[in-house]
């Protein structure tokens, strides 16, 4: 796949900008209040489930009242849920087709240039509004060679057997009081499944929108690479601004059979009106390889913990995270590598920029229990600071058991000094040029890392964050 | 033409310049000598325009106009150029990405003109290879893990890449081996033929034995006290500086 003019498909402005302020889209269904068991049966009865994703569901929210509230997470005491929407079905029909899209709603995708990045470079796309896909469309080579990529509600009734052996069973309810919530409430997403040696080399997308306040949303995105295949999906998200804030408890499971390879690259952009909370974990079996990009942008309140467990034989797993807190908001992230066999290899690379009162927090997990024989991990946690109001912290835990293993951590927090931006000034280049070239240079090897299209993007919005920015640090 | 005018300069709430005059000539190479702490760096700061560097008394002209108003970087690209006397090491940022957004901005060609970028590498390439640096430092990160050396001589090919009107070698010398100091008197002499006014800063007079300065000031505790040609420099460096302020 190749884009020629990458930058005709950004045309990136915060979101708040870009989208403007939320317009009032009338809903179907709507339910709100407190997460009862009624609740739970009214959402199961809309979306027509079958009994076993009820009693999930139940078994769910049972779990979400018992498990006690992360101790290790601030700013999430704001969240009142009993006062929020926990399902919302616009009044769209799901379409293939952009034309059946009310306007309204497929201003904002065309906003970002969604429809565009489709014709241009993607094989397919599934878009999401509120509660439940609106848009789905995969091309037909894909389709030919037995892909299959449908929304997750679809998949629940054509392919229960696949969908009962990994939903939830990736990334367990009981994990946390989130995971939890998230398997009782979960509605939208995306299931993927591609067969046994077949590449999907273009991208796939999902993209997912939250069009008011006081509002969560709940997607869950299942991929099941088969033995040898290969896929590179990217998830993508944003919301317009409301008064008050939304609450987004997604999920994602990635499975890797023997041999797969999974590039699955997320790019958040909330609103800063959305506390955001992600759930994701891959398996990866023998000689899988998972590679997880998440560039976190936006939001008020961000926690996201890429997570892989390696558990086939020289199986492999790298995640770079990046991570911008801009303004009084929080970032909290951090990869996990569980090495639970010979010869597993993951790396890790966290980039933080924190400015304008901003705090980002890492916390990172490596795990090799006795007999991960010979796995290898490497970190590297890098903080940049920009002013004295804002902050970085690190929180690395690995729990090493393995004595043949080899692990390496690299923890350095930066500031940029007087002495560099004097330096850049007095070549000619103003505060903003300089700071950019600072910026850039600090995530070069970012860059390096993630897809072209990736950084591309990465950076056209580094670049219009940061014209605005102020005086030196 | 780059004049300084009885200039004070206040640096922490201390006075450090204490009413310093200077010209510096298109084609001329004027010299500020002086012991450690004399405020040579000061003096350099000040012209480009840093901050916490207080003029208090005094003005300093570029063209016959006062440039005192301006920026570090709107003095810059005017033509003033300042080669520091420590450059901070830049991580991340590799000379292929700094010396063409430096001369981007100074010539005014947008900085996501990719394309510009090629035509500037390979325009600047002879004037690394006139400092004795190989192009494989370009893609390097900007002084970080550059030896002494190293630096003094990226700082000068800097000089030379961003073609500037008066250019300020703050100590271009120190840590230069015996072939490189040589090939720093070349570049200066160079830069002089081709119309630049120099204002060089040593403490060391070693550098003079290779090339011959049109005016040689000595710097002390922020008052040039002395002022001539290659004779000051011979007395500094047979008598030392103590002896400058009794003669
Ligand atoms: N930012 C600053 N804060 C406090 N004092 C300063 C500052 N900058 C300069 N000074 C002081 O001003 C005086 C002159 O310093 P300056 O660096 O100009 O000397 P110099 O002549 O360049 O010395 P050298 O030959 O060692 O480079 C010194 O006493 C120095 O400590
Ligand atoms: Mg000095």
């Amino acid at each position: 796949m190749s884009i020629e003019k990458p930058e005709e498909l950004v045309r990136y402005r915060e979101p708040e900008e870009l989208l403007g302020f939320a317009k009032d889209y009338p809903a179907e269904v709507e339910l709100k209040g407190r997460i009862t068991e009624s609740l739970i049966r009214e959402i199961s009865k809309v979306k027509k489930e079958p009994e076993w994703m009820t009693r999930l569901r139940l078994k769910s929210l049972e779990l979400f009242y018992k498990l006690p509230m992360p101790n290790w997470l601030q700013g999430i005491e704001m969240l009142d849920l009993d006062t929020m929407a926990h399902y919302v079905k616009p009044d769209i029909e799901l379409s293939s087709s952009w034309d059946d899209i009310p306007k309204e709603v497929r201003e904002y995708y065309e906003k970002i240039g969604i429809p565009e990045l489709e014709a241009k470079v993607l094989h397919g796309l599934s878009a999401q509004y509120e509660s439940e896909t609106i848009y789905h469309k995969m091309k037909k080579s894909l389709e030919d060679k037995g892909v299959v990529m449908i929304p997750m509600e679809e998949a629940v009734q054509k392919y229960p057997d696949i969908v009962k052996r990994y939903f939830l069973r990736i990334f367990p309810p009981s994990d946390h009081k989130f995971a939890a919530l998230h398997g009782a409430l979960w509605s939208g997403g995306v299931f993927v499944y591609v067969p046994k040696g077949v590449r999907v080399e273009a991208p796939i997308e999902a993209f997912f929108l939250i069009g008011r306040a006081f509002e969560s949303q709940f997607e869950h995105t299942l991929l099941i690479a088969d033995e040898n295949s290969y896929i590179y999906f990217i998830e993508g998200c944003t919301a317009p601004m409301y008064k008050g804030f939304s609450f987004h408890d997604g999920m994602v499971e990635l499975y890797a059979h023997r041999g797969a390879h999974i590039r699955f690259t997320t790019f958040q952009n909330w609103s800063k009106h959305v506390i955001n909370f992600n759930n994701k974990r891959a398996i990866a079996e023998e000689n899988a390889r998972v590679d997880w990009v998440e560039g976190s942008i936006g939001s008020m309140l961000t926690y996201v913990y890429p997570s892989t467990v390696l558990r086939g034989k020289g199986s492999s797993s790298r995640s770079v995270v990046f991570t911008l807190a801009k303004g009084p908001y929080l970032k909290d992230s951090g990869s996990k590598m569980f090495h639970v066999a010979p010869n597993t290899k993951s790396r890790i690379v966290n980039k933080s920029i924190s400015v304008d009162g901003g705090i980002n927090v890492y916390r990172g997990v490596i795990r090799i229990p006795y007999g991960a024989r010979n796995a290898v991990s490497n970190v590297e946690c890098e903080s940049l600071i920009l002013d004295d109001k804002s902050y970085a912290y690190t929180y690395p835990h690995n729990q090493i058991e393995e004595p043949t293993a080899s692990v390496s951590h690299e923890a350095t927090t930066m500031r940029l000094t007087e002495d560099q931006i004097f330096y850049l000034l007095s070549r000619g280049l103003d505060e903003d040029d300089a700071k950019n070239l600072l910026i850039m240079g600090f995530l070069d090897e970012l860059f390096i890392e993630v897809p072209f299209e990736v950084a591309h993007v990465l950076k056209k919005v580094l670049e219009i964050e940061f014209e605005k920015l102020g005086g030196v640090g | 033409m780059l004049e300084v005018k009885d200039l004070h300069v206040t640096v922490e709430e201390k006075e450090i310049l204490k009413g310093v005059n200077l010209k510096v000539e298109p084609g001329k190479l004027v010299v500020v000598m002086g012991p450690n702490a004399g405020g040579k760096s000061t003096l350099a700061y000040a012209i480009m325009g840093r901050e916490g560097y207080e003029v208090t008394k005094g003005d300093i002209l570029f063209n016959g106009e006062s440039i005192l108003e301006l920026g570090p970087d709107e003095r810059s690209r005017l033509g003033i150029f300042l080669s520091v006397q420590e450059p901070p090491p830049l991580p991340g940022v590799k000379g292929s990405l700094l010396v063409p957004a430096v001369i981007k901005k100074r010539r005014g060609i947008p900085m996501d003109d990719k394309f510009a970028d090629i035509k500037i590498l390979r325009e600047v390439r002879p004037k690394l290879e006139l400092v004795g640096l190989d192009s494989s430092y370009m893609g390097r990160e900007v002084n970080v893990g550059f030896s002494g050396g190293e630096k003094k001589r990226f700082e000068l090919f800097q000089a030379l890449a961003y073609d500037p009107k008066i250019v300020i070698l703050d100590e271009p010398d120190s840590g230069l081996d015996v072939d490189g100091v040589k090939m720093v008197a070349r570049v200066i002499d160079d830069m002089r033929k081709n119309g630049k006014g120099v204002l060089l800063i040593t403490h060391n007079p070693r550098l003079l034995h290779f090339i011959t300065p049109d005016e040689v000031n000595v710097l002390i505790d922020g008052k040039i006290v002395m002022t001539g040609g290659l004779d000051v420099a011979e007395f500094v460096e047979t008598h030392g500086y103590d002896k400058v302020v009794t003669r």
